[in-house]
């Protein structure tokens, strides 16, 4: 408890440690946000819950981390990431999420739990347990006599998440194929009725969401570490971002995103790093706790 | 047809209680298999009849693990002191101390768990489908992570409870018998819940609960009611795992919720959500995959376990009852158009 | 005779659309009570209201001389006052007998009495009132395979069984087959008589109302455009333009 408090006080005393706990959370929200909006986008598409959605992310990160194994540049990491992942997801959507979007929520849900447990099971036979990272060579920049340390390398990373966000919003604007998908999620009866192929659409949204995470977490891999098991702590947070932002509200995931960021890193210092996790769940936690409420005062409930 | 069934129930009686004597070898597996059982029938009660399929049912688990064993080790010693020292064959248990203390943590730890499923539920229960599974998910892990840095009852690091004063095999057929007891208690609960009035009404909230509610059915009283006597066999079964495990920590052993915590799901869906024998057929079929794949596949039992999983969820989620429901509809009592359309001729 | 139902003065809007503004009405005991209007005039919605399916805005609403708009649903249900859905809801996966099981009135049952099996008198009561709606040859059916209409009778009679003192029909003969409305009227009628159980009706069907009730509301534009004996609200000028379109 002392050492709670302790924490606290020091983030008064030092007032330039919260602008370091806030850069980091917002470089490390920037990241969860792009893993959220995959999530808000097939959820908001097809009805699917995927709880694999990290693993994705993690799995985007080792296909980078092989490739600068294998002696390939570390930023081509984020284009292969994408692709490879695209290819897998598409793959994943034809063998099981195809033949569950019809069924009821907790189908998908438990499907895509076992998914992530096979995911992360098989990324564990091939690579091993440990965790891994790749390192850029850059230098970090100093500020504040040395109080804030921003490596060059989170700053590339931070750039690309956005490019990849804003390339998306891009598309998902002005194509076609992003027409078809926003027209899907409003109403998929109508878009069949309107001669959109939703099965297309729907393969298309499944596979572009792999996509994302999987360049997400090439940024990853540059930046921190993927380890495994680490999947299933990126899928919490992509929940905790959609449920508190809801669904096809992309500036609403950015913001949840960095703030939840934001807030993940507070936790981490005033609680201990120990701690990261179950700062993260109770913030899930709390904000279903709050739709709760507010869906109370109108007698309903959080479906 | 009555009697057939008595004639049923009394063998798979009379195989429950001579099983661990006619397999020896066998003896923790069968505990085990007794454990899925209870966990499989239990998180049916919610998930197939009630309609509230909790992914955080684990959280009885581990938390009547932890209760058990802070209880017994409170009645004798300093929880704190004995943690600190890690057990370690410093702290002796008398016979009493042991079997006293067991029995005492067992009963507390179900009825400290029908107590959070009472206050989680009263949380959760306005959650619905996919909100409430990831909800109560959550409450699984971040108790399992705060647990984990809670130094009085071991932190990480857990806590290794007294070992059975008796020898090895008694003590595996004891522990045995501990599952088998608590198994038949559910099964023979369960098997008189779904008759009554009470029953009914949880099936009727499972079916549509804004109808439930329109008709003046407490719903909230018998979700929290049904939950807590889930709660109160599984916190039991997880009292005797923390004896019979003798050390367990919080993320591996207690909270295991990519373990035990989705397998007691996929032994309902594999058996049949909402029936009867649906948990405990599934249960048992499980668990042999389960030890088939452990022993045969090395280092891929995980990814064949996952797919599994996926397997049953995406093409077989009616389950073993469920296809029989189907296939010889007249073994369950349902009649169907054509039979009633023959009578009026 | 006493009002069972009193809404005085209830508003209700939805974002920037108002459902229902300053809606007054009584509905006396023991009579059957209409409420028509053209669609979108506020009818369901009002009766959302009473039920406590939602809260109103502005207003209250009382049953039995009790203050209810603060309730939500169940607990106003445990009171005696029912209502059947205009979308007909019935629990599809079971049978007819096992639907009126379900319907038994929980207000009148401790907790422990729910741990008891249903008496033989529960399995009497069902079969009589499944052979007053004429469900009798059908009650072993799973009732998600019976018509729509007979649904609706089933959803009748499961609200029979719950011992109503005051019920809510929803458009009870929308979509029912015209030669089986005089039949359905008949019943509406004899559970009012014999059973005692005040009606209040929504209904779009003019000939059904006029028959049936004793004393109809008219809502149109979500607020209270007349009330009157079916006589006086079939020659009201408001009434049929409301009706035409010519407000």
């Amino acid at each position: 408890m002392d050492q709670i408090l302790g924490n606290i006080g020091l983030l008064f005393e030092f007032p330039v440690v919260n602008l370091k706990i806030i850069l980091d959370g917002i470089m490390i929200g920037a990241l969860f946000a792009l893993a959220a909006y995959g999530l808000a986008l097939v959820w908001g598409v097809m009805n699917v819950k995927n709880l694999a959605q990290g693993d994705f992310v993690i799995s985007g990160g080792y296909v980078s981390w092989w490739l600068v194994q294998h002696g390939f540049p570390a930023l081509l990491g984020v284009p292969v990431a994408f692709v490879v992942m695209w290819g897998i997801g598409w793959v994943i959507y034809k063998l099981v999420i195809s033949r569950v979007i019809e069924r009821d929520l907790f189908t998908s849900l438990l499907a895509t739990f076992g998914l992530a447990i096979m995911m992360a099971q098989i990324l564990n036979l091939m690579f091993g347990s440990d965790t891994q990272s790749v390192d850029l060579g850059y230098d970090t920049l100093y500020f504040f006599d040395g109080f804030i340390d921003v490596p060059i390398a989170k700053l590339i990373g931070v750039v690309m998440a956005m490019s990849l966000a804003a390339g998306v919003i891009i598309f998902m604007k002005s194509s076609r194929m992003g027409q078809a998908i926003r027209a899907t999620a409003q109403d998929s009866r109508a878009a069949r009725v309107m001669g959109i192929d939703t099965e297309k659409v729907y393969a298309f949204t499944f596979s572009l969401n792999s996509a994302i995470c999987g360049a997400a977490g090439a940024i990853i891999v540059m930046v921190w570490l993927v380890q495994p098991f680490y999947g299933i702590s990126y899928s919490i947070r992509a929940f905790v971002i959609v449920t508190a932002a809801g669904l096809g509200n992309l500036p609403g995931v950015i913001a949840a995103g960095l703030g939840i960021g934001a807030l993940e890193q507070y936790g981490a210092h005033i609680f201990g790093i120990g701690y990261q996790q179950a700062v993260a769940v109770m913030l899930l936690l709390l904000i279903l706790l709050y739709r709760l409420i507010q869906q109370r005062r109108n007698r309903q409930v959080l479906k | 047809m009555a009697r057939n069934k008595t004639i049923l129930y009394s063998l798979i009686l009379a195989f429950s209680i001579v099983a661990p004597f006619v397999f020896p070898n066998f003896g923790t597996q069968l505990a085990t298999l007794w454990l899925m059982i209870i966990v499989a029938l239990t998180w049916d009660m919610t998930g197939g009849q009630m309609g509230y399929n909790s992914l955080g049912n684990i959280f009885f688990y581990g938390t009547g693990m932890y209760v058990a064993a802070v209880i017994a080790i409170g009645l004798v010693y300093d929880v704190g002191d004995y943690t600190n020292a890690a057990g370690g064959g410093i702290y002796k248990f008398t016979d009493l101390e042991y079997f006293g203390g067991m029995a005492l943590g067992i009963l507390g730890a179900g009825l400290f768990c029908s107590v959070c499923a009472i206050v989680i539920g009263s949380l959760t229960f306005g959650l619905r489908g996919p909100y409430f599974a990831i909800g109560t998910l959550g409450v699984a892990i971040a108790t399992g992570e705060l647990v984990s840095n809670w130094d009085w009852v071991g932190g990480g690091q857990g806590i290794a409870l007294p070992v059975y004063p008796g020898d090895l095999d008694t003590g595996k057929i004891y522990f045995y018998f501990l599952f088998a007891a608590i198994g038949i208690s559910v099964f023979i609960f369960v098997k008189w819940l779904y008759g009554t009035r009470f029953g009914a009404a949880i099936n009727a909230i499972r079916d549509d609960e804004e109808k439930a509610d329109a008709m003046g059915i407490h719903t909230l009283r018998y979700k929290l009611y049904t939950w807590a006597m889930a709660a109160f066999f599984v916190g039991m079964a997880g009292g005797v795992s923390a004896f019979q495990l003798i050390h367990f920590e919080p993320l591996e052993s207690a909270y295991q919720t990519i373990n035990l915590g989705i397998f007691m799901v996929v032994c309902v869906l594999l058996g049949g959500k909402g029936t009867l024998w649906g948990p405990v057929v599934g249960a048992i079929l499980f668990h042999l995959f389960k030890e088939v794949t452990w022993n045969y596949l090395l280092g891929w039992q995980w990814v064949a376990l996952g797919a599994l999983i996926v397997v049953t969820v995406v093409y077989f989620q009616d389950g073993v009852m469920g296809w029989l429901m189907h296939k010889r509809p007249q073994w369950f009592g349902i009649r169907i158009e054509e039979k009633i359309a023959g009578e009026a001729e | 005779m006493t009002a069972i139902i009193e809404v005085r003065r209830v508003s209700k809007s939805f974002g920037g659309v108002v459902a229902n503004k300053d809606v007054s009405l009584a509905v006396k005991s023991g009579t059957i009570t209409g409420l028509i209007g053209p669609n979108g005039s506020g009818k369901t919605t009002l009766f959302n209201s009473i039920v406590g399916y939602h809260p109103i805005d502005d207003g209250s609403i009382r049953f039995e001389g009790e203050e209810i708009s603060s309730f939500p649903v169940q607990q106003i249900a445990r009171r005696g006052l029912l209502r059947t859905f205009q979308q007909t809801r019935i629990y599809g996966a079971m049978n007819g007998v096992e639907n009126m099981l379900i319907s038994l009135p929980h207000r009148k049952m401790k907790i422990w009495d729910a741990l008891k099996t249903f008496t033989k008198e529960d399995y009497e009561r069902a079969d009589h009132l499944l052979e007053f709606v004429g469900l009798y040859e059908k009650r072993m059916l799973k009732s998600g395979d019976l018509s729509f209409g007979q649904q609706k009778l089933l959803e009748f009679a499961m609200a029979l069984m719950n011992e109503p003192t005051c019920l809510l029909l929803d458009e009870p003969t929308a979509g029912i087959n015209p030669t089986l409305i005089n039949g359905l009227i008949d019943r509406l009628k004899r559970a009012n008589s014999e059973f005692g159980i005040t009606l209040f009706v929504i209904e779009h069907n003019m000939r059904v109302i006029m028959n049936m009730a004793e004393s109809i509301y008219c809502l149109a534009h979500g607020q209270m455009l007349a009330h009157g004996t079916p006589d006086e609200i079939q020659n009201d000028q408001r009434v049929i333009d409301a009706y035409l379109g010519a407000h």
